[in-house]
């Protein structure tokens, strides 16, 4: 039998705030062995984190840990002095996070935070330490290390911090490697290329791997068991194929049935229909400052000539990564920003550029929503307030009266019940609270709605649900989507059309079925090809 | 009754304050801070203790016209309820509970000798036939006298509620269970009636170098703390709070404008810009005697142009804090909501932006006020503050300064002043930082 | 980096040109030379010839802007705003109007209130800052609350009583220190003691709760958990990394009130009878000695927004993700 290399026991972590006590990690147990890839999958809030964190005892002040044993090969982690633990740390478990923007410190060099890691726990002369450094950061394929020791950390992209992140873990040549959901901050195609280098780096050095993700289809492929987390518990235990083929616990079934595939697309769909909104050569610019007198001396690009067709009750998505301008071209088309150049068709009308009152007419019919459903409310509004707000502002004539009733058919149709009017936003979850941005929108009986990343920001069970209520809605309103996303398996579930960003531009532009079965385009393989896929055995 | 400016604006802020108060009263958004407050101890005795203050600086705020009492002839309540103190004046210093001088005279006894010692006050203690054998005893007994009126006062009150409260209920058990918040009321009442017992037999806190009761210009300078700390924030506050939000909503021109006016303002030391403004103003009166009938009504204005100064001087620190947080809000998902959904920009800044910066401005107000109180004391010190004839603690701070190079010391009234002005400013601290630490709401990130 | 200073630069030209206006309104037209002249010969019965001649001796006896009685140039420069303002821009004072140059008396007088302001300044940043770290190592624990108990009641007292309770224990009762004055050389050290410690003392209550609470705000962070995590004990976390970030604000407030040191404090001067600009400027309020106080007005602004450009400088050099462009 194969040793252990951490072995827990009836781990539990609580919270304390002011009048309230909350179990976070409620009595688990696992264990890691020798070289395997450990996998702890569960929704945002189920405490998988703060396990990890509770393994290191690095947990905030405010959380009071306990549970039998937590035996890291022979020490009882829960036991050990201080002191010792920080031998522990960095050198025998060693941890990367979520996002590597802001788990790096800002003003010291990327150089100076790995070999802070050889200081500590290896006495060598700062020569070695140097090469050291820079054999790390090949090993992590950062090109041209020698150069690039000295810059900090906001001089790199978001990929290449997670590979210096790595680096910094694997300086203390650790036997356990705590990866806490090392890509879910990252864009798809990278999210590849430091998954294979996780692995790749694991069967070179031979340590364990415990990677923390909510992304199934992530864990599936890299993994050789996985734990299930619900709650504060974990709920099931199995070596990776057994789980995902003959899946136990209902949880894990129910969230193995609410993972969006991306071969479940749509038959050969028919595109199209009355034309609704045309986008023609649209070009959004930011100026560049410069020089003494802050004089304009260029202009930044983010929507370089986009010409887009929308057609009535039809869906259109877009789709790209972080800073591909997707996000700018929706807020273009709302007249949110200025500089907007181009065209912008409306029945037959340029609505580009309207101002005031014919501006405000024209509102009724795009609607959007919003990707973070937290900051898209105000906090200080009842949600009734907030979903007839648009009413209010639209149609004046509406009677308060009537308006309630209006609201209360809204929510019920977004299905929730018509008392959720009376109370505030942040009496409800994420998924909730999307709802009512939805009815929000819906209030005013728009023609188009943009969704801007509508999903992301949730649980894969809750998202597939709002997926199905803006289907719905779609079909009882004969509404169109523009619905801007950078994942392809959300895509499959409710695009008609497909176009494809990248760098400001539209690179690939089609009906669905044919652009994911059959992308013409480098870059369009290329996100296919990065989408994780359930891939067992 | 005679209003002067300060006292109608007092009462301005004041209904201000009790109408927004009862117009949010039922607000979702506030209770769970207000609960905060509340359950924070050491916020609720300040709060008490500061609401005494307050009471003591309205009554001083309601005044009328009482012939022959003072040479103007005006008076406010708290005068009124407080007559024995000012009307009591020795010849000149005496220390604390003292029934004798504090400096040596000829005394002309009853058999017509004259003697050289220190003499009898003519009030202080004047009820004792031998001040150095009697006057412990009597101290004591004076004080227990008074603790307990303050504290029957304080039974026969709780006594007589709780009887309406039963009766209500039509219940005949008596059910008497203060809270924490009663006790200290209760002990505040009481330490206040031995107070007052004490301060009709003797001075408690001494004479200043006029033979004026040393107690009785320290609550009088109540008023004036309380007036610079409140009513600088209610003129500084419009200023602050409408350029702020305007020029992060609008950008372009209106913020340049702004921006370029306040960094203005900032970039003189405020110190000299209060200064040469209260010069300014002080040619000005005396270049315009017939504007400024009276004693009082001179001392009032100059106090309201302090408050004015200070109000436009500090302005720029809150206009700067608002005008970040509406740039941050103006990019919120609601507020990009709100133009989509053809809200006009004046319903976003009435509905979105407003609300969601009134936690800033609510904290700044309180955080100013203690700020302002120890202000003044400085100001007035280097006299650009009140005028030399209002009842201010940095008046009596500066008429002390040469009192504590004479031997003996005279240590009294500046200690007095310290004291008081201590009190005021540490409460409003601490209810400050409880207001502070229940409304940001990076401070409730983990509830 | 330099087409920024040079914008700043000439960004700063409007804001001194608005102070200059502003003070001008102040001193010129809220009041008429004449109400000076007044105030300053006694309120009553002052003769108009006395007005004229006190006008003429200190040269307000010229129009407020436009001077049409004199030629083409002469017409801008022969009046009130070209000779009392606009000269303030070269840093020419004139004369006080008691007679004495000001721009002299200020040359002499800003060293004796650096050697008071510089000392208070840097030993309280570090007191102010070493009582914060202990805070916050000991954060959550009986040493933190008592300590901000502490600074809440130290930051409640009124400085006037440091001073004055200072002067009176350690100079009347223990007679360790001089009570007020000034000397050259090492003799100036033992009247720098006092009003330093005071000063130090006194900004210890804010000082301290302010950088404790950018510490903590720093200690949340998550590049601190990563620092935990690569197995540093707490002391060197708080060392290496979180004092680094936190010293970004904490280095540019200070540095924003550098060339204010100058001017010095004005009641700490006044009380310990230190020949600086602080008790030069108290003085001249006192005497209401308007061309001592506008002066002072004018070279505080500078000051200040010399302050502001070496503060963004300052930013680029400690703060790697800064680049002024």
């Amino acid at each position: 039998m194969t040793k252990r290399v951490l072995s827990v026991q009836g781990l539990s972590v609580q919270f304390q705030t002011d009048n309230e006590k909350v179990l976070v990690v409620d009595d688990i147990s696992f264990d890691i062995l020798e070289s395997e890839t450990f996998g702890l999958v569960g929704e945002s809030g189920s405490g998988k984190s703060i396990s990890a964190l509770a393994i290191l005892r690095l947990l905030p002040r405010s959380a009071k840990m306990s549970g039998k044993h937590v035996f890291f090969k022979e020490k009882d982690l829960l036991t050990l002095p201080e002191t010792s633990m920080c031998q522990i740390r960095g050198r025998r478990i060693a941890m990367i996070f979520q996002d590597p923007m802001i788990a790096l410190n800002p003003v010291k060099s990327i150089g100076h935070q790995i070999s802070e890691v050889i200081k500590i726990h290896f006495e060598l002369s700062s020569s070695e330490i140097q090469s050291r450094v820079l054999t790390l950061l090949r090993q992590v394929e950062i090109p041209s290390p020698e150069s690039r020791i000295g810059d900090y950390p906001h001089q790199f992209s978001g990929g290449q911090l997670q590979r210096v992140m790595i680096a910094a873990a694997l300086a203390g040549e650790p036997d356990l490697l705590i990866a806490d959901e090392p890509t879910t901050a990252l864009d798809v195609t990278i999210q590849a290329q430091i998954l294979t280098l996780l692995k790749s780096i694991q069967r070179q050095v031979g340590m364990s791997l415990w990677l923390i993700s909510h992304d199934l289809a992530l864990v599936s492929s890299m993994v050789d068991r996985v734990a299930v987390m619900k709650k504060g518990r974990i709920v099931e235990v199995a070596e990776t194929q057994q789980l995902f083929t003959y899946p136990e616990h209902a949880y894990t079934q129910k969230l193995l049935a609410a993972l969006p595939s991306i071969d479940s697309c749509r038959e050969e769909a028919n595109v199209t229909g009355d034309i609704l909104l045309e986008l023609k050569n649209i070009r959004i610019s930011y100026p560049v400052r410069k020089g003494i007198f802050n004089r304009i001396v260029s202009h930044h690009q983010a929507v370089d000539g986009v010409n887009l067709t929308l057609h009535a009750g039809k869906t259109l998505a877009l789709v790209g990564e972080s800073g591909c301008g997707k996000t700018t071209l929706a807020k273009g088309l709302l007249n949110l920003i200025e500089n907007v150049e181009g065209h912008i068709m409306w029945a037959g009308q340029n609505i580009n550029g309207l101002q005031g009152e014919p501006l405000r007419q024209m509102r009724s019919n795009i609607q959007i929503i919003f990707q973070d459903p937290f900051s898209s409310m105000n906090p200080r509004m009842l949600v009734g307030q907030i979903i007839g707000e648009g009413l209010r502002s639209l149609h004046p004539e509406i009677s308060s009266q009537q308006r309630k009733v209006e609201v209360a058919t809204l929510l019920q149709q977004v299905g929730l019940s018509a008392e959720c009017a009376t109370r505030y936003p942040h009496e409800f979850s994420g998924g909730q609270r999307q709802r009512i941005c939805i009815a929000r929108a819906l209030a005013v009986r728009p023609k188009l709605i943009i969704c801007d990343e509508p999903t992301s920001a949730l649980d894969v069970s809750v998202q597939e649900k709002i997926i199905l209520l803006l289907k719905s809605l779609q079909q009882q309103y004969e509404m169109s989507y523009l619905f801007i996303t950078h994942d392809l398996a959300v895509v499959s579930e409710i695009a008609d059309e497909l176009a494809v960003m990248y760098e400001g531009k539209v690179v690939e532009y089609g009906p669905v079925y044919q652009l994911l079965n059959d992308p013409r385009q480098p870059y369009t393989q290329q996100l296919l090809k990065a989408v994780p896929k359930i891939s067992v055995g | 009754m005679i209003i002067l400016w300060t006292d109608a604006l007092i009462y301005l802020l004041l209904t201000t304050a009790m109408v927004s108060g009862f117009f949010l009263r039922n607000y979702e958004g506030l209770k769970r801070p207000l609960n905060k407050i509340a359950a924070n101890k050491s916020a609720m005795v300040s709060m008490i203790i500061l609401l005494f203050f307050v009471a003591i600086g309205l009554l001083d705020s309601l005044h009328f016209k009482a012939e022959g009492q003072r040479a103007s002839g005006i008076i406010s309540v708290l005068d009124y309820c407080t007559q024995p103190l000012w009307q009591q004046t020795e010849k000149t210093y005496s220390a604390p509970f003292s029934a004798y001088l504090y400096s040596k005279a000829y005394i002309t006894q009853a058999n017509g000798f004259q003697s050289w010692g220190f003499p009898r006050l003519k009030f202080g203690g004047s009820h004792l036939l031998n001040p150095e054998i009697e006057k412990t005893a009597d101290v004591l007994i004076k004080l227990i006298v008074g603790l307990s009126k303050g504290f029957v006062f304080c039974i026969s009150w709780v006594g007589l509620r709780a009887l309406c409260l039963a009766k209500k209920a039509g219940q005949i058990r008596l059910q008497v269970r203060p809270g924490f918040m009663g006790i200290t009321i209760i002990i505040v009442v009481v330490g206040l009636s031995g107070i007052i017992e004490l301060s009709t037999y003797y001075h408690i806190l001494g004479t200043d170098k006029v033979g004026e009761d040393v107690f009785y210009q320290t609550i009088k300078s109540i008023r004036t703390g309380l007036v610079i700390g409140s009513l600088t924030t209610f003129i500084m506050l419009p200023l602050a709070v409408v350029f702020g939000i305007l020029a992060g909503f609008y950008r372009g021109w209106v913020d340049d404008l702004i921006q370029y006016s306040y960094t203005t303002l900032n970039s003189i030391p405020s110190v000299l810009l209060i200064a040469a403004s209260i010069l300014m103003v002080q040619i000005y009166m005396v270049n315009h005697p017939e504007l400024f009938t009276n004693l009082e009504s001179r001392a009032d204005l100059r106090l309201l142009f302090l408050c004015l100064i200070l109000g436009v001087t500090s302005w720029t620190g809150l206009c700067r804090m608002l005008r970040a947080e509406t740039l941050k809000l103006r990019e919120m998902g609601y507020v990009q909501a709100a133009k989509v959904l053809g809200v006009r920009p004046i319903g976003i800044l009435f509905q979105h932006i407003l609300p969601n910066v009134m936690h800033i401005i609510l904290i700044s107000v309180v955080l100013d006020f203690s700020a302002l109180v120890l202000a003044e004391a400085v100001l007035s010190y280097i006299n650009v503050g009140v005028d030399p004839s209002t009842y201010s603690w940095g008046n009596m701070i500066n008429g002390a300064r040469l009192e504590m190079a004479r031997e003996p010391v005279v240590w009294w009234p500046l200690i007095a002043a310290f004291v008081f002005m201590f009190i005021l400013v540490l409460t409003a601290n601490l209810f400050a930082d409880a207001v502070r630490d229940a409304f940001d709401p990076r401070r409730n990130q983990h509830d | 980096m330099i087409q920024y200073i040079i914008r700043r630069l000439m960004y700063s030209i409007p804001l001194l040109l608005g102070v200059n206006i502003l003070t001008f309104f102040l001193f010129f037209v809220v009041n008429t030379p004449d109400d000076m002249a007044r105030m300053q010969l006694g309120q009553k019965h002052v003769t108009e010839q006395a007005v004229s001649k006190w006008k003429i001796d200190h040269g307000y006896d010229l129009p407020l802007f436009i001077n049409s009685g004199k030629d083409s140039f002469k017409t801008i420069t022969e009046t009130i705003f070209y000779q009392k303002s606009i000269k303030l821009f070269v840093f020419q004072f004139g004369i006080s109007d008691s007679g004495r140059n000001i721009g002299a008396d200020i040359k002499q007088r800003m060293w004796p209130s650096l050697a008071v302001a510089l000392p208070a300044l840097l030993i309280g940043l570090s007191v102010n800052i070493l009582a914060a770290l202990l805070m916050v190592l000991f954060r959550q624990s009986y040493l933190e609350f008592w300590g901000l108990v502490a600074c809440v009641v130290i930051m409640s007292i009124s400085a006037l009583f440091y001073i004055i309770g200072g002067q009176f224990l350690f100079s009347k009762l223990l007679k360790l220190v001089p009570i007020s004055g000034f000397g050259s050389g090492v003799d100036a050290l033992k009247f720098l003691i006092l009003p330093v410690v005071i000063s130090v003392v006194s900004g210890l209550g804010s000082g301290g709760r302010w950088y404790r609470a950018l510490f903590i705000e720093e200690v949340e962070k998550d590049y601190v958990v990563t620092a935990r995590a690569k197995g540093l004990s707490e002391t060197q976390v708080l060392f290496r990394h979180v004092l680094g970030n936190a010293m970004i604000p904490i280095l540019t407030g200070v540095v924003v009130v550098l060339p204010l040191l100058f001017m010095g404090s004005l009641i700490m001067e006044s009380f310990f009878s230190i020949p600086g600009l602080g008790s030069y400027t108290i003085d001249a309020i006192n005497r209401q000695d308007f061309a001592i106080v506008r002066s002072m007005v004018f070279l505080g602004s500078v000051l200040y927004i010399l302050g502001l450009l070496l503060t963004d400088i300052c930013y680029t050099l400690v703060d790697p993700r800064v680049k002024l462009l």
